[in-house]
This record gives C-alpha cells, sequence and structure tokens, in this order.
C-alpha cells in the first residue's frame, strides 16, 4: 500500500487533490505554495514539471509553465522542491507532465530521481495507455503509481484497459477540453463517473474545470472519491505573485472552503 | 513498420486522452477508404478537374546550362492554391466529409496549408478556421486575406514563440474541445498516427507522377531528387515511389542564420530525439526536453520537429538531410526567378539552394529533379523588404 492508497481507506469526505506548477512563479516561492495547500488540509499534491508546449492545458497553467520555465525550473528543480516537501509533510505527491521531458532525461531515470525525491504517483498528459508499456513497467520498479486519464470519449473497451494498468486513482476529465476554470460540473462529467465505476474499484477524481465550492457538492453527491483543482489554485498564484503573504492567505482561505464543501 | 503507426522506432500516438477515440476513428475511416474505388474516383476527379493535376515535370533549359546537368522541376507550384498542400487537404476533406464531420480545423506557418484548407473546405462546403502564430500573419498577410476571401475564419495564436509550433498547439487544444464534430486537417506527414502515414499517401502522387513523367522524358529514373523538408510532406511525397530505387534522395532543412548560430530549423541535421504534437521524431530542445524558438526566412520550415518517417529514412540513411542559409536561399530565389521566370517558395528555393551550392557533384547527363513545392508570389513582398526595395 503507498501513501496515495491510504488517503483513500476509509474515507467519508471528498478528497483534495490540488494541483501547482513546480518552479512557479519561482523555486522558493513555489515550495511556499505547496506548504501553504498541504497547511490548508489538500489531501494529495499535484505538482507540475512544466512544458515549453503543453497541449492538454488552457491559458491560465501555459502562463505558469511560462513563469516556471522563464525562472529556470527544471526537473531536478521540482525534484529538489519535493525533497524539501518531505522533510515537512507525509503528503502523496504526484508529479504531471508531458512525455518528452521524461523521454528526455530517460524514462528509468526519470523515475529513479523522482522515487530518490520521495514522489508517488506520476501522470503523463500525453501518453495514452497504448503507449505506456515501457513507463509502466518502471514505474512499478520504482514503486510510483501510474496515474492515468480517463475521458468522455474514453470506449469502455479502453476504460478497461486503463483501469487494468492504473494504480493510485483515476484522473476523470471531467469536460471536453483542456484545463481551465468552468462555470458548472457538466452532466456528462457524472455520466462518466458513472460509467467508469461500472469497471473499476479505483478511486475516481474528477478534474479539469473544478473550482467551486458547488462543484465540490456536486461531485461529493455524485460519489467521486476525489476532486482535482488545478487552475482555480495557479489563478490565485498569478494574482497575488508579488505579494507572497498575502498569496499564502488567499490560498487558504480558498481550500479551507473547498474542503469544507467536500464534507457534505 | 515494426508496430502498429511507427516508422521505425518513430511515431506513435503521444496524444491527451481525449483524442484517443478520434485517432482510432481516424485510422478506421482511413482504412476503410484506402480500398475504396468510390473515393478515389472522387479524389482524382478533383486532382484533374478542380486542383490542376498532373502538373508539369518542366525542363529547365537555362538553369541546366548554367548548373551542368539536366535540371527538373515537378511543378507543385501550379497545383490550385499555389502549392503541393492542396493534394493532402483534398484527400483529408473528403475523408472528414465522409466521417460525417461538420467542421475543419487547422493550422499554419506560410499560410499555404491554410490557403489550401480554405480551398478545400468552400469546394466540400465544410466551414474551416485556421490557426496561425501572430508573427506569421504578419509576414505573411495576403494569405490572410486569401484565406478570408474564401471564408475561413484565421485565428491568430499568441502562445508562445507565435509561430507554426504554437497554431499547432492551439489547433490541437481546439481539437480536444471539439473532437466529436471536428476534423483536425494536419498540414504535413507530422502528429500523431495515421496522420504521417495519410498525408505521405495523399503526397505520394507527386512522386508517382514524376516517375512516369521522367521515365517517358528521359527513359529512366533520376540521378537525384532534391525537395525542402519542412514537416516533409513535399518531400516523402515525391521521395516515396523512389524508395526502392537507385536514385538519390536529398531533403533540405532550413539552416536560417547558420546552425552554429542556433537560429535555424534544421530538425533532421541538428536536433535528436524527442515527443512533439503526438510523434516521436527528431526535435529541436534543449537538454531537459524544452522545445527551441526556431527561425527560417521561410515560415513554412520555421518548425522544431519532422516528420517521423524523415526520422527513421535519416537513421537508415536511405535519405540524405543537409541544410541551407537564408542568405542562399535568397539567391536562389533570384537565380531561377531570373533563369527560369518561375518564382519559387521561399521554402521551394532551400532545394533550388541546395542543387546550385552542390552543382560541382553533378554531371551534365545527370538528372535532377527538383520538388518545386510552391509558388513565390506570397513571398514578393517580404524578400523586396529584405532586399531594401519597398
Ligand atoms: C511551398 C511550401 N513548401 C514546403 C512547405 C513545408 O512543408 P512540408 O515540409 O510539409 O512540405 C510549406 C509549408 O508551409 C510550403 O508552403
Amino acid at each position: 500500500m503507498g501513501r496515495i492508497d491510504d488517503v483513500f481507506l476509509q474515507r467519508d469526505s471528498t478528497a483534495f487533490i490540488g494541483f501547482t506548477v513546480g518552479g512557479d512563479p519561482d523555486q522558493e516561492t513555489s515550495g511556499r505554495i505547496a506548504r501553504a495547500l498541504i497547511d490548508a488540509g489538500t489531501d494529495i499534491l499535484e505538482l507540475g514539471v512544466p512544458f515549453s508546449d503543453p497541449v492538454a492545458d488552457g491559458p491560465t497553467i501555459q502562463r505558469a509553465d511560462e513563469r516556471a520555465l522563464a525562472a529556470g525550473t527544471t526537473p531536478d528543480i521540482v525534484f529538489a522542491i519535493v525533497r524539501e516537501l518531505r522533510s515537512y509533510s507525509g503528503i502523496p505527491v504526484v508529479l504531471l507532465t508531458y512525455y518528452n521531458t521524461i523521454f528526455k532525461r530517460g524514462v528509468d531515470r526519470f523515475y529513479r530521481d523522482a522515487r530518490d525525491a520521495g514522489v508517488d504517483g506520476i501522470l503523463i498528459a500525453d501518453l495514452p495507455v497504448e503507449e505506456s508499456d515501457e513507463v509502466t513497467a518502471i514505474a512499478a520498479r520504482y514503486g510510483i503509481d501510474p496515474i492515468f486519464l480517463v475521458a468522455q470519449t474514453t470506449s469502455d473497451e479502453r476504460i478497461k484497459k486503463i483501469a487494468d494498468r492504473a494504480s493510485g486513482y483515476l484522473y476523470l476529465v471531467s469536460v471536453l477540453g483542456v484545463t481551465g476554470v468552468r462555470s458548472q460540473v457538466s452532466k456528462g462529467a457524472i455520466d462518466l463517473l458513472n460509467r467508469v465505476r461500472k469497471h473499476t474499484c479505483l478511486p475516481l477524481a474528477l478534474g479539469f474545470g473544478i473550482s467551486t465550492p458547488d462543484h465540490v457538492r456536486a461531485c461529493n453527491h455524485a460519489g467521486a472519491d476525489a476532486v482535482i483543482v488545478g487552475s482555480a489554485i495557479v489563478n490565485i498564484v498569478e494574482k497575488t505573485k508579488h505579494d507572497p503573504e498575502f498569496m499564502v492567505q488567499e490560498l487558504k482561505k480558498y481550500i479551507s472552503a473547498m474542503k469544507t464543501a467536500g464534507h457534505t | 513498420m515494426v508496430k502498429k503507426g511507427r516508422f521505425g522506432i518513430y511515431g506513435g500516438q503521444y496524444v491527451p486522452e481525449t483524442l484517443m477515440s478520434a485517432l482510432l476513428g481516424l485510422e478506421e475511416a482511413y482504412g476503410a477508404i484506402q480500398n475504396d474505388p468510390q473515393f478515389a474516383h472522387d479524389l482524382a476527379a478533383f486532382h484533374s478537374e478542380y486542383a490542376g493535376r498532373p502538373t508539369p515535370l518542366t525542363f529547365c533549359r537555362n538553369a541546366s546550362r548554367e548548373l551542368g546537368c539536366r535540371l527538373y522541376l515537378k511543378r507543385e507550384d501550379l497545383v490550385h492554391g499555389g502549392s503541393h498542400k492542396l493534394n493532402n487537404t483534398l484527400g483529408q476533406a473528403l475523408l472528414a466529409r465522409q466521417m460525417g464531420k461538420k467542421r475543419l480545423i487547422a493550422e499554419t506557418g506560410a499560410g499555404q496549408h491554410g490557403v489550401a484548407t480554405a480551398i478545400a473546405g468552400a469546394a466540400l462546403g465544410l466551414p474551416v478556421e485556421v490557426y496561425m502564430g501572430e508573427t506569421d500573419t504578419q509576414r505573411q498577410a495576403l494569405n490572410v486575406f486569401r484565406m478570408q476571401l474564401m471564408g475561413a475564419k484565421v485565428i491568430p495564436v499568441r502562445s508562445g514563440t507565435r509561430t507554426l509550433k504554437d497554431a499547432i498547439n492551439e489547433a490541437l487544444r481546439d481539437w480536444v474541445a471539439n473532437v466529436r464534430d471536428t476534423h483536425y486537417l494536419i498540414g504535413s506527414v507530422v502528429g500523431p498516427h495515421p496522420y504521417p502515414q495519410m498525408v505521405r499517401d495523399f503526397q505520394a502522387v507527386i512522386g508517382r507522377e514524376t516517375k512516369k513523367q521522367v521515365m517517358k522524358k528521359e527513359g529512366r529514373l533520376p540521378d537525384t531528387i532534391v525537395a525542402c523538408v519542412g514537416g516533409g510532406s513535399n518531400a516523402i511525397g515525391i521521395f516515396y515511389p523512389f524508395l526502392s530505387d537507385d536514385v538519390e534522395l536529398v531533403g533540405v532543412e532550413a539552416a536560417g542564420k547558420g546552425i552554429g548560430t542556433g537560429e535555424h530549423s534544421a530538425t533532421l541535421c541538428a536536433g535528436d530525439a524527442g515527443v512533439l504534437h503526438g510523434a516521436l521524431s527528431y526535435l529541436l530542445q534543449d537538454a531537459y526536453g524544452q522545445v527551441l524558438p526556431t527561425h527560417s526566412i521561410a515560415a513554412g520550415l520555421d518548425y522544431p520537429g519532422v516528420g517521423p518517417e524523415h526520422a527513421m529514412l535519416k537513421d537508415a540513411r536511405r535519405v540524405t538531410y543537409d541544410a541551407v542559409r537564408d542568405r542562399e536561399v535568397l539567391d536562389a530565389f533570384m537565380f531561377l526567378s531570373r533563369m527560369e521566370g518561375i518564382i519559387p517558395a521561399l521554402e521551394s528555393a532551400h532545394a533550388v539552394a541546395y542543387v546550385m551550392k552542390n552543382a560541382d557533384r553533378f554531371d551534365k547527363d545527370d538528372v535532377v529533379i527538383i520538388n518545386l513545392s510552391g509558388r513565390g508570389d506570397k513571398d514578393v513582398a517580404e524578400v523586396a523588404k529584405i532586399q531594401g526595395c519597398a
């Protein structure tokens, strides 16, 4: 059992998974943001490893990647952020990135370095299950959960294939589209949740577009095990990046409200 | 091919999950039309009645004398719209219509692929939206207007480097959001499987015609075929039917201001293996896999990736890849215009520049074919500006 599994053991509320881009707006502030998310009760921390061409991301996270890269963020720096967090908290940490950042470093080396830093899971936004043989084998070698996306367009047959490979949780993409804040949780998202539930016992996390306590309540009522919130957090970081004290307060306030909504 | 959708180790389908069902559907639909006589008939009719195919294989009397070889141009500049791009857009638009798609989206660099998509969309009654880097909308303003005239909507892209790479990113994001009713009409042999194979097949008409024409004119196969390489579609289109023949094949990339300056787009000459836009291929990237900004005088070559089949052909040493600089390209642009009365696209002028630069290597009886992928009207204003005439 990994740290991610522990989060979902005998849970009676919707887990809160918070996303932030590693190194946004810089290494030190990024570490502070992560600690603020943890202090406010985040259950799983997702850290983006910035990439120059994030095709699954909307403008908010694109800009975060650009800020992080402009500040000189590399995978080594993201690993350093995780290593530092490990002396602070035992929270599960999942890296989100695009395949080329892993391929270029060498898949084995990337996963070994991630394991050494204390990473629990890795999600690769542009690596469908069909291309994942090598990555899943190496992830297993280092005890890292391979997290996969499931979309509204994913067929039942492929859901089964993905669920067979995945561990930790399944990341259900609640919208047809890229990351970014949306006004509501769509019926399509709830339908997807119900459809995936028929094929797996893995915890199901809904993400993309979720940003308000109402959204969390809707996910909770629909039976989601977790919500994943990214762009809304990154928006706060972007707006307050010149005042880190204020940023930390705003993040804590926001996440507390989201957490409370998950307990209904 | 080792594995489905692979060229040696290259290719594959590295895309967000939301797009997988669309790629599998496209793969299936493309498989179905490959042996469909009706589709072949419809496409052939468009080629001959609309696009102006077959295009001539023109013997260059003056340039041949000057360069000391028997130089031919495969005249893709004469295809309707002004470049080879229409071969692909007609094929894909017909397929999209057959699949019941209601909307076409495309990326464009030089604007030629956008224009060709606008043409195909107008001809087949499908609305078209074209993503184009803001930098490119400025340097290829005429093509923006041409697309609009034919009813296409041009969307300037302000993210990243604001050129072709970012236009593809934005088109992919659109596709993720509208995947059910939209077909993404990629303009080169790049992207995830089945695009590299499908676009190559639609462009291979260039090589098939060339083979017949050169046999008729020379009674033999050519010694050398030269084509410029951006994504690689005009090059693979003319190379493909000659791959198992004893013919030297040369792909010419953009060395920009010189490979040493870092301001170039010579992916095969200066890059290494990486994944961008859905495929494993060669890539211009830094030590951490971040994609590097590129430069070329030719907007259509200004791209850090290249088609995966070219990556395989390079490793197998079946095709030679070389690169020429902006300066040499401008000279070739002037040379062909003056010598033959044919103004080449700056992209195609890369192939002309290679032959000029390597003229010593050719014997006077050597048959050399350049794939003249497009005409240069779109570039005249830009060249005038560079020459200080405007
Ligand atoms: C005339 C012309 N030639 C070549 C290219 C490069 O594309 P490819 O390498 O796919 O032929 C372009 C792209 O815009 C073009 O407009």
